[in-house]
């Protein structure tokens, strides 16, 4: 049964003050969701707090995945549940290399007892080759990314593109894709967006967060939500880019007496 | 023990019931009395066997330790008590420990780092008997063929006399600092290299294989000589921790990097918490040559190490990596010296250090250029990582420079492992102990790449093993 991510009435602040008050939203494995809205309106907030950012302070109501409590649970909990946030701005751990910091995490994510008999806890190395690479030609990624030190000196694009691949590698239930499309030029969001659209399928949810519908032309949402000041305001289809695309967030900030 | 060389240790008044190790229950060995006087190392140069100017070395370089004040810059050594160590002990017994002796946290340690069985009773200073004891030989006869000399010190004064003669002491000389002087008057072990003109080693010596022969001594001392256009790497120590019921470490390492020729000298050492380690290292290297010290400091309770190269001749080059871990109750006061004595010569310092737990790192380098010497160039990067704020970092760089055509840069860093980071890596799965772990093994990378394999894995896992604990 495809599981559902649930929050509810949730309330974040940050450093004192209040950002997301009172979020409503449900994404189930296998849709696809957009979340719109302007600059902010607090989408990387809502992001990186379902993923447990410790600066980012839930200060109530709910989320729960998979009967999971996730408020609970720290950041690697969170990952194990088969959260999974692709960053707008990826730190870079210099001296790792791309591929060591992806078997640790794949190993960690998947569990101990899937990776065989491997001393260690870590998936055995063949086997982990042979995955990455797979999903590197599937993405199109170039085999020298495997060997470079993690987001270390990257281009914005090999940045996403590398979110990417960990999102494939890491195959969890739902994504949260924070401003995927962010600082890239055309071309860039086409190949990013042509990757994402790869991975779907029945058991990935994917929540796109975005102030921008360009790289919804390469993944189309089932579902499209309007965030302003903190909640979800409108919800619909398709037809809501289309309404934004021509007259952007004011007739809607005026109808739900938001003030810019 | 044969009888007559009981008698002889009686006679020279050798304490035969020391009973050195972890456990009362064992062989005893022989050792000097604690503390130092000129009958102590006469008895030590009597049992070694040792020619007289060696013994006149010695006996030269004691007057000049005691002539010495105690160092007072550096780390603080107002513990340590000169009157209570042991300077000699016959090195040949020192294996006499047994495996059931060794405490079950070191025991796990060995386990926790992959070490095979038989290199942990070395380790551990148990066993004589060394699987790897067939491997220094093949290693030995393969040298041999191409004229490469690779012995323990103490034995290549009885082969290469004249040899070791020329050049003992001249990079180092006994009255160089306190601690070179000690050394000079009682050392021990350490390995004796020479590499001949254009011959080229192509795989590392290691101590490692030189377990029987002296070589984890106290007051080691080392001797490379590469003569014109040859190659060589050394690698000494280990990862794992090094156990010694002695609380001083004192050793000299001399090198000599004639004309076009190229030294690593590789260390890795994790000195059990109460030693204080205290080494003096120098090379000289002449035209075109290259110099490079690769150098791991973790564990003790004070190390002081500061590699040097004087380059002598131009097109002289000197590299020098180090990293230090300093934890709980440790202070790694680490860096390195480099002269430039010629035109055109230069040098490259990279330090990194952790601290952690209270540990305290210090850089403390020395840049000097001396007039005339044009067109030197010198690059330094320190970059220095504290896990927690009862940690501390401090770098004391000097630069002297006496020629103004000269290029000169000093970068100096000080991080802490950035909460973005650790959420990062949280976020894709991993404990808040893997993250830090690997934000600090990916620090220590520059070092790490240059180590060999076996002990780029270990090293790796030592800094697990280190963290381990260190996360709320």
């Amino acid at each position: 049964m495809a599981n559902e991510l649930t929050i509810k009435d949730l309330h974040i602040s940050v450093q004192g003050n209040p950002i997301i008050k009172g979020l409503n939203l449900s994404v189930q494995q296998g849709e696809i969701h957009a979340l719109m809205g302007p600059n902010g309106s607090g989408k990387s907030t809502l992001a990186k707090g379902l993923m447990g950012h410790p600066l980012y302070e839930v200060d109530s109501g709910e989320v729960i995945f998979d009967g999971v409590d996730v408020l609970e649970l720290e950041p690697n909990e969170r990952a194990k549940l088969g959260l999974f946030l692709a960053f707008q701005y990826p730190t870079a751990i210099p001296g790792v290399s791309l591929a060591n910091f992806l078997r640790l995490a794949v190993s960690a994510v998947r569990g101990k007892e899937a990776n065989g008999s491997e001393k260690d806890g870590l998936i055995p190395m063949r086997e982990f080759r042979r995955e990455l690479r797979e999903k590197m030609q599937q993405l199109g990624v170039d085999d020298s990314f495997a060997r470079r030190y993690l987001n270390d000196g990257f281009s914005g694009g090999e940045l996403k593109r590398a979110e990417i691949l960990q999102l494939a590698m890491l195959e969890p239930k739902i994504a949260i894709l924070d401003e995927t499309d962010s600082g890239l030029d055309i071309d860039a969001v086409r190949i990013v967006g042509e990757s994402v659209s790869q991975l779907i399928g029945p058991d990935l949810g994917v929540l796109i967060i975005t102030h921008y519908p360009r790289l919804l032309d390469y993944i189309r949402p089932q579902f499209v939500h309007i965030l302003l000041d903190g909640r979800v305001v409108e919800s619909g289809g398709w037809e809501l880019t289309q309404v934004l695309e021509a007259e952007g967030y004011d007739p809607i900030r005026e109808k739900h007496g938001i003030d810019e | 023990m044969e009888t007559s060389e009981k008698n002889a240790m009686e006679e020279l008044g050798i304490s035969k019931d020391y009973q050195y190790g972890f456990h009362d229950d064992i062989k005893p060995t022989f050792k000097s009395r604690k503390g130092l006087d000129e009958s102590v190392i006469n008895q030590m140069c009597d049992i070694k066997g040792e020619p007289d100017w060696m013994r006149q070395y010695r006996l030269e370089a004691y007057k000049i330790f005691r002539q010495k004040p105690m160092t007072r810059w550096g780390g603080d050594l107002s513990q340590l008590d000169f009157d209570d160590i042991y300077y000699y002990v016959k090195a040949s017994d020192r294996s006499e420990r047994s495996w059931d002796d060794v405490p079950d946290d070191i025991k796990k340690t060995f386990d926790r780092l992959g070490i095979p069985e038989a290199e942990r009773k070395f380790l551990a200073g148990v066993g004589a008997q060394y699987d790897s004891e067939v491997v220094y030989h093949n290693i030995v006869e393969e040298l041999d063929k191409i004229g490469v000399v690779f012995l323990d010190t103490d034995t290549a004064i009885k082969e290469y006399p004249d040899l070791v003669k020329k050049y003992f002491g001249t990079i180092i000389p006994s009255a160089d600092n306190q601690f070179a002087a000690l050394n000079s008057a009682v050392w021990s072990g350490g390995s004796f290299v020479y590499v001949p003109p254009g011959v080229k080693v192509e795989y590392p010596l290691q101590a490692y294989f030189r377990i029987n022969s002296e070589n984890m001594g106290q007051f080691e001392r080392t001797l490379i000589i590469a003569d014109e256009g040859s190659q060589v790497h050394y690698v000494e120590g280990c990862t794992a921790p090094t156990f010694s019921s002695e609380s001083l470490h004192s050793a000299v390492v001399e090198i000599v990097c004639m004309k076009g020729s190229r030294v690593r000298y590789t260390t890795i050492q994790n000195w059990a918490n109460n030693v204080y380690n205290l080494v003096t290292k120098r090379a000289f290297a002449y035209e075109d040559a290259q110099m490079e010290w690769v150098d791991g400091n973790l564990g003790s309770k004070l190390t002081m190490k500061y590699p040097s190269v004087y380059m002598m001749e131009p097109g002289a080059r000197g590299d020098i990596l180090s990293i230090a871990f300093a934890s709980k109750g440790q202070h790694q006061d680490a860096g390195a010296k480099v002269y430039h004595c010629a035109p055109h010569t230069t040098s490259q310092i990279t330090s990194k250090s952790i601290s952690k737990d209270g540990g305290r790192s210090s850089y403390r380098g020395w840049v000097d250029v001396a007039k005339g010497a044009k067109g030197c160039k010198s690059h330094v990067v320190c970059d220095a990582l504290i896990l927690d704020k009862h940690s501390r970092s401090d770098t004391y760089p000097v630069i002297e420079i006496g020629e103004n055509d000269t290029n000169i840069e000093h970068e100096a860093r000080v991080s802490k492992i950035g909460e973005e980071q650790l959420f990062y890596l949280m976020s894709r799965g991993l404990s808040e102990e893997e993250a830090s772990t690997m934000i600090v093994n990916g620090f220590i990378e520059p070092l790490v790449k240059e180590l060999p394999m076996e002990y780029a894995v270990e090293m790796n896992r030592l800094i697990q093993l280190q963290m381990e604990g260190s996360v709320g």
